[in-house]
């Protein structure tokens, strides 16, 4: 008993403060949250009552949430995920050959992440402005100019049900630089000589890569996968500083925010937390659950 | 497997970015605190002096000796922190010292527009319990949520104490009155219902004046639209918020407008409904499509001549006046929105006494600087705005706000409360408004608009 104790005893001890720190803070708030979400807190003063599932219920007749933000966020993070990890992959593809200056096109590739998503969303707010004739600016103006002006888009402000999908260009324009530099540490990772035996073997420069290494960058993606789609699902500040309160890029987590702090639906907005938690956590939970098998094989 | 080991380090990297995303958040909401605490820096020194001289005069009639009690400090909580209005709040504090020379003020501004940051900041402090001396809300029902959860003091003693019942027009003090009590002192009066143009604009189209009713606008709107102009600027959700109310004031008149607030116009009456179908027409007539990105930009539009008209409250005057040094009357021009001539659809900034209070008296104090002519006739040419009171000086108004005053104390004019900054819809039902005019700008139906807006009062009353 005493040996057992004395071999993990300061392990424990050493991660005791993380672990209380977790337990208070992320696991304790979040049974805070689903508590909150089952009463009917509304405005300061709080109410501990309990009324069960009725503002989940109230949610799913809420045409905000049902009509704009559900279907909004499943554009969005469609569009986003897909269109960072294929433009992340041919980047990471053409890096991979072997460039002059790789560091330097990495770096730069990198950096847009580095940007905040409030800058991000006003620097692209000017970009995708939809004025036309003189007022015509930013990508517009661009495409104008090279002769394609019958590529002129509304982007986020058009009529089109995928309105929201234009928001994925200044995502995807900060983040496929990261998506790049995960697959290119996973196709870097991959042992030559496992290459040359499929040379040898003689397999075309694409086949090595179709049978070999591709399957080793399995893992890769699943990361990227599910990195991209809980930032897709939590974003906020994207939108919130693209076009305040537009209800046509609307999310639930603007939903969230804008019924809590400017209307004090408490619980509403708990409500629309827990049902993100649940979001998050179908990509999440099957990939931690994956990982921890595979460890187990090995 | 060697090459198993590239998945682990991936999610350990990307555990150390969110880490570290996370301390550099930490360490942004840090600075906020930080920034709150410190002082306004810049005092306006001629304002200041001014005050002082003033002040002077004052203090010998009404503030008792200088000897009170050990030190005593007084922390109110704003977002006045823009030009103009820190200007301003400067000066009234210069004055607040001058009277108080014992009462350290602490001056807790949080910036953003129209205090949107203040007031999440605000309700965590509120929760917390550990309120501010004094803060500040707009004038009316957004105090009501307040109010309910018991987080500020009735003030009718310190109104009657002081006589601001006599000075104050009575259309503002039933706005502020909640249930037979005042819990808040207002400053200051902006009015909402206003159309900006310029002349020259409408003499080149030949326009012989701003429209009277919002079907003339509609009518002028097709010929502007003829000459490939725009007929209304506008901004973000809050603008259009902004234009709704004045279409619905335009439409309805003052009594049926304010009778949308207490419940005796019914949303859903086909006088309603025919309003908000012109308010649709409205939007169709105005560039919502490519809508500005804020409140000044719209106006940008009007002053460069793309679009001929804007509905916007008087601190575009401030914006235009001071800010782009442009003349009143010559290089833009104002007048009732359509249909609201001799009703003023005010707004109000006024300050509160939280229940729980550190400093109480101090605090008492402050709010009687805010409701004095003093302080009133300090802060409001600064901030660009006019005098609550009606006994102001009229003397130290220009240009647009010696109009507005004019207007404001005359007893005939009708006075009226503003949907989108506060006044007559609580917290809770102004939000379920936005919800229900987003969908309507895009879904464009009135009658379900109406039915929403029926339904949400009735849930949030």
């Amino acid at each position: 008993m005493m040996r057992r104790i004395r071999a993990w005893g300061p392990g424990l001890v050493l991660i005791l403060p993380s672990l209380i720190a977790l337990a208070v803070f992320v696991y304790g708030f979040l049974g805070w949250n689903i508590r909150v979400s089952l009463s009917s807190w509304r405005g300061l003063a709080p109410a501990h009552d309990f009324v069960g599932l009725r503002n989940y219920i109230a949610l799913f007749s809420d045409q905000r949430f049902t009509e704009f933000d559900v279907p909004n966020i499943a554009i969005f993070t469609l569009v986003f995920v897909a269109g960072s990890l294929a433009i992340g992959f041919v980047m990471a593809l053409l890096l991979d050959r072997g460039v002059t200056g790789e560091n330097a096109f990495r770096s730069v590739y990198l950096f847009p992440m580095a940007i905040s998503f409030i800058a991000t969303a006003i620097i692209w707010r000017w970009l995708m402005d939809n004025g036309s004739g003189e007022s015509e600016t930013g990508i517009n103006k661009l495409l104008a100019g090279a002769g394609l002006g019958a590529l002129h888009s509304d982007w986020f402000k058009s009529g089109s049900r995928w309105a929201i999908a234009a928001i994925a260009l200044p995502a995807g324009w900060s983040l496929s630089g990261y998506v790049m530099s995960l697959f290119l540490a996973g196709m870097r990772g991959v042992p030559e000589e496992l290459r040359e035996a499929a040379r040898v073997d003689g397999a075309s420069e694409p086949r090595v890569f179709w049978h070999v290494v591709r399957p080793m960058l399995l893992p890769v993606m699943m990361s990227a996968v599910v990195i991209l789609t809980h930032i897709s699902l939590k974003t906020f500040d994207l939108f919130y500083a693209m076009d305040q309160k537009n209800i046509k890029i609307d999310t639930p987590a603007l939903y969230m925010w804008f019924t809590t702090f400017d209307g004090g639906f408490y619980a509403r907005g708990a409500a629309i937390a827990t049902l993100l938690l649940l979001g998050v956590a179908t990509v999440i939970v099957p990939y931690i659950w994956y990982s921890v098998r595979v460890e187990r094989r090995r | 497997m060697r090459t198993n080991s590239m998945p682990r380090i991936t999610v350990s990297l990307t555990l150390q970015v969110c880490l570290c995303a996370s301390l550099v958040g930490l360490a942004a909401c840090g600075k906020g605190k930080e920034a709150q605490k410190e002082p306004a820096k810049e005092p306006a020194k001629e304002a200041q002096k001014e005050a002082q001289k003033e002040a002077q005069k004052e203090a010998k009639m009404v503030q008792e000796p200088a000897k009170e009690a050990a030190k005593d400090q007084v922390e109110v909580f704003s977002w006045w922190t823009g030009a103009g209005e820190q200007e301003g709040l400067d000066a009234m504090i210069a004055d607040f010292k001058a009277k108080n020379p014992t009462i350290e003020f602490i001056n807790a501004a949080v910036s953003g527009g129209a205090g949107t940051n203040a007031k999440a900041i605000l309700a965590n402090r509120l929760q917390a319990g550990n309120p501010p001396d004094s803060y500040q809300r707009h004038a009316g029902l957004e105090l009501a949520d307040d109010i309910k959860a018991g987080k500020v003091e009735d003030l009718t003693k310190l109104f009657e104490a002081q006589g601001w019942k006599d000075k104050l027009p009575k259309g503002l003090l039933d706005a502020i009155t909640i249930d037979g009590k005042i819990y808040s002192v207002p400053v200051n009066i902006h009015r909402a219902n206003l159309i900006w143009f310029v002349p020259k604009t409408l003499k080149a189209l030949g326009i012989a004046g701003p429209p009277k009713t919002w079907k003339e606008f509609l009518t002028q709107a097709q010929a502007i639209k003829a000459k490939g102009k725009t007929a209304l600027a506008i901004g973000p959700t809050w603008t259009q918020k902004h234009l709704l109310e004045t279409v619905l004031l335009g439409e309805l008149g003052p009594d049926k407008y304010t009778g949308l607030w207490t419940g005796k116009t019914d949303w859903k009456s086909a006088e309603v409904t025919a309003a908000l179908d012109t308010f649709n027409k409205v939007l169709a007539a105005s560039d919502i499509k490519s809508s500005a990105a804020d409140w000044q930009p719209a106006a940008d539009r009007v002053i460069d001549g793309a679009a001929v008209y804007t509905v916007m409250g008087d601190w575009l005057d401030g914006y235009l006046g001071r800010a782009k040094k442009l003349t009143f009357k010559t290089d833009y021009d104002v007048a009732a929105s359509p249909g609201s001539s001799g009703v003023y659809d005010f707004l109000s900034d006024s300050f509160t006494l939280p229940i729980g209070a550190k400093h109480r008296a101090a605090a008492e104090k402050w709010l009687t600087e805010c409701g004095s002519v003093q302080g009133q006739d300090l802060f409001n040419p600064q901030k660009g705005s006019i005098p609550a009171r009606t006994d102001a000086d009229k003397a130290k108004y220009q240009n647009y706000l010696a109009t507005a005053l004019k207007d404001w104390q005359d007893p005939a004019t009708k006075i009226v409360g503003s949907l989108t900054h506060g006044v007559v819809a609580n917290n809770a039902f102004g939000s379920e408004i936005d919800t229900a005019l987003g969908i309507f700008v895009q879904k464009r139906d009135p009658a379900a608009f109406g039915a929403a807006i029926a339904k949400a009062y009735a849930d949030t009353k």
